[in-house]
């Protein structure tokens, strides 16, 4: 493990030495729903700051519903959520998002804009940072993913790979607390794969909290503090890594990780 | 040989031609710029908010936004123009004088701003959904999340849709007529029309197409244009790469902290 880091000196917190101050999130019984029907339900986590928890399990059980339901792009039926210990959902959600960065599995990059200005954008008109002082915070995020030479650069002219990363960089410019990965790796090229991940460990090594649902299970044996199998809307079993992979408790992990390992 | 000469002389007199071409020039075509333009302008500016308002998601937005686009989309033009130029007169007179100019303008800049209402609508709504939901995820409201980033996708994807919505506008301004203009506020059509009455022969007429034809001809071509750029993107053809050159880019740049062997 290598210990250069070019998240540091500013924004190095001087009584911890690690460059990110991430926030504990802790779910409380939260049920999400579409209409009717029940897509999370009754979940409870913890996850302590700087810390990096993975959410396994097969397609549909609610892994990015839940996601979305902890900043909010979907509403929660019930049940609460806890940033740095205070509840946030009497706060109005863009506040709360603020707080909290989001990778998708598409990128979801702004087509018109070029790499630099994806990632100045809401710093610009979100925070209110000046234009010149978004671009250069911008730039240093850029520099933080290995872009900075494709600042120009419009999303088509990017890998997929590069597009994620700015994608990153772009949630970072926020200065997030946490951030929350929504199978970020998952419509890459296969020899792409490993750099965003890498990027996303390095992320999590220094000191931010992060949520990642992934299908990257050499990543969350490696990386993730702890696993989260979800199944149909549930969280089934939850446990440190090493713990959760090699010794599954449920039947409906073990055969899962059967099909997928 | 006599038809073939009548016909000529009917739609080919080149002397009755040339003889309406100064107003066709600096009556005619003058109006039917001003009135198309302007037509078109409004219609953008009020096509972009009923564009709004029928996708909010407040329901006493949306269903004014679609009676309207509803009414004066499914009305025929000739009778929107009479309604409105006739009835309203009244009212006109009071702020722009007796001239009904001004009454034309306005309801065909009702009847385009229907139509492209509809165009912005369905370029806005084939944004992806991801898109704005970036945007809420970095904080941003929706009104800001729409006026920086979806809407102006939106309206890049329809350019050729509004460029067509022009054409048709300057043709209809041609209807105006119905209402009665004055002598200098006569379009193309009008005075074609007149020449052709006066002198009677249609050629005038024809010289009034060729005019609208000048115009619009061309513009389908723009159309053709930005669609075909549009598509294929300017994107600039490049050399061949390779994804591992990428790899070795991350671990000039990157400098996190990385356990090793993450992945794969």
């Amino acid at each position: 493990m290598s210990a250069k880091t070019s998240f540091d000196s500013k924004r190095r917190a001087p009584e911890t030495g690690v460059p990110f101050q991430g926030a504990s999130l802790e779910l409380r019984n939260l049920s999400l729903a579409y209409g009717q029907i029940q897509v999370v339900r009754d979940m409870s986590l913890t996850v302590r700051p700087g810390t990096t928890t993975c959410i396994i399990g097969p397609s549909g059980s609610g892994k990015s519903t839940l996601l979305r339901g902890v900043n909010r792009l979907h509403e929660p039926a019930s049940g609460d959520i806890l940033v740095g210990g205070r509840s946030v959902l009497d706060d109005p959600p863009d506040a709360l998002r603020r707080r909290v960065g989001m990778v998708f599995q598409h990128f979801n990059l702004f087509p018109d804009h070029t790499a630099l200005d994806n990632v100045a954008l809401a710093p610009w008109h979100v925070k209110g940072k000046g234009r010149k002082a978004a671009r250069h915070l911008a730039m240093e995020r850029l520099r933080d993913v290995g872009l900075e030479e494709r600042s120009e650069h419009r999303p088509r002219d990017l890998s997929g790979g590069q597009q994620q990363r700015v994608a990153i960089a772009r949630a970072l410019a926020m200065e997030p607390e946490i951030m929350l990965f929504d199978e970020a790796t998952s419509a890459l090229d296969p020899e792409l794969v490993k750099g965003v991940l890498d990027l996303m460990a390095g992320l999590g090594a220094s000191g931010m909290t992060m949520l990642v649902v992934t299908h990257e299970m050499g990543f969350a044996k490696k990386v993730a503090d702890q696993v989260v199998f979800m199944d149909e809307g549930e969280v089934v079993e939850v446990g440190e890594p090493e713990r959760l992979f090699n010794d599954p408790q449920s039947p409906r992990l073990q055969r899962f990780l059967s099909e997928v390992l | 040989m006599d038809a073939l000469e009548t016909l000529s002389r009917t739609f080919l007199d080149f002397g009755a031609m040339v003889q309406v071409l100064p107003q066709l020039l600096r009556v005619g075509l003058l109006n039917t710029l001003i009135i198309s333009v302007s037509a078109t302008v409004i219609g953008i500016v009020l096509g972009m908010l009923l564009a709004i308002c029928s996708i909010s998601p407040t329901r006493w937005l949306r269903l004014p936004a679609r009676a309207f686009t509803d009414l004066f989309r499914g009305l025929p033009a000739i009778l929107t123009i009479l309604l409105i130029g006739q009835g309203l007169a009244r009212f006109s007179q009071e702020i722009f004088g007796p001239s009904p100019y001004p009454l034309g303008i306005f309801a065909l800049s009702l009847i385009s701003s229907a139509y492209i209402g509809e165009i912005f609508r369905a370029g806005i709504q084939s944004v992806e959904k991801g898109q704005l939901e970036a945007c809420r995820a970095l904080g941003m409201g929706y009104a800001r999340a729409m006026a920086l980033v979806v809407v102006p996708q939106g309206i890049r994807r329809v350019l050729p849709a509004l460029v067509n919505q022009f054409i048709a506008i300057i043709k209809d301004s041609s209807l105006v007529y119905f209402l009665g203009l004055l002598v200098g506020e006569r379009e193309l059509f009008r005075v074609g029309q007149d020449a052709a009455v006066l002198s009677g022969n249609l050629s005038p007429l024809v010289a009034a197409g060729v005019f609208y034809l000048i115009i619009t001809v061309p513009l389908t071509h723009l159309v053709n244009f930005i669609d075909e750029r549009f598509r294929s993107g300017r994107r600039k053809a490049t050399a061949p790469t390779s994804g591992l050159k990428e790899i070795e880019e991350m671990d000039n740049g990157v400098a996190v902290n990385t356990p090793a062997g993450v992945g794969h």
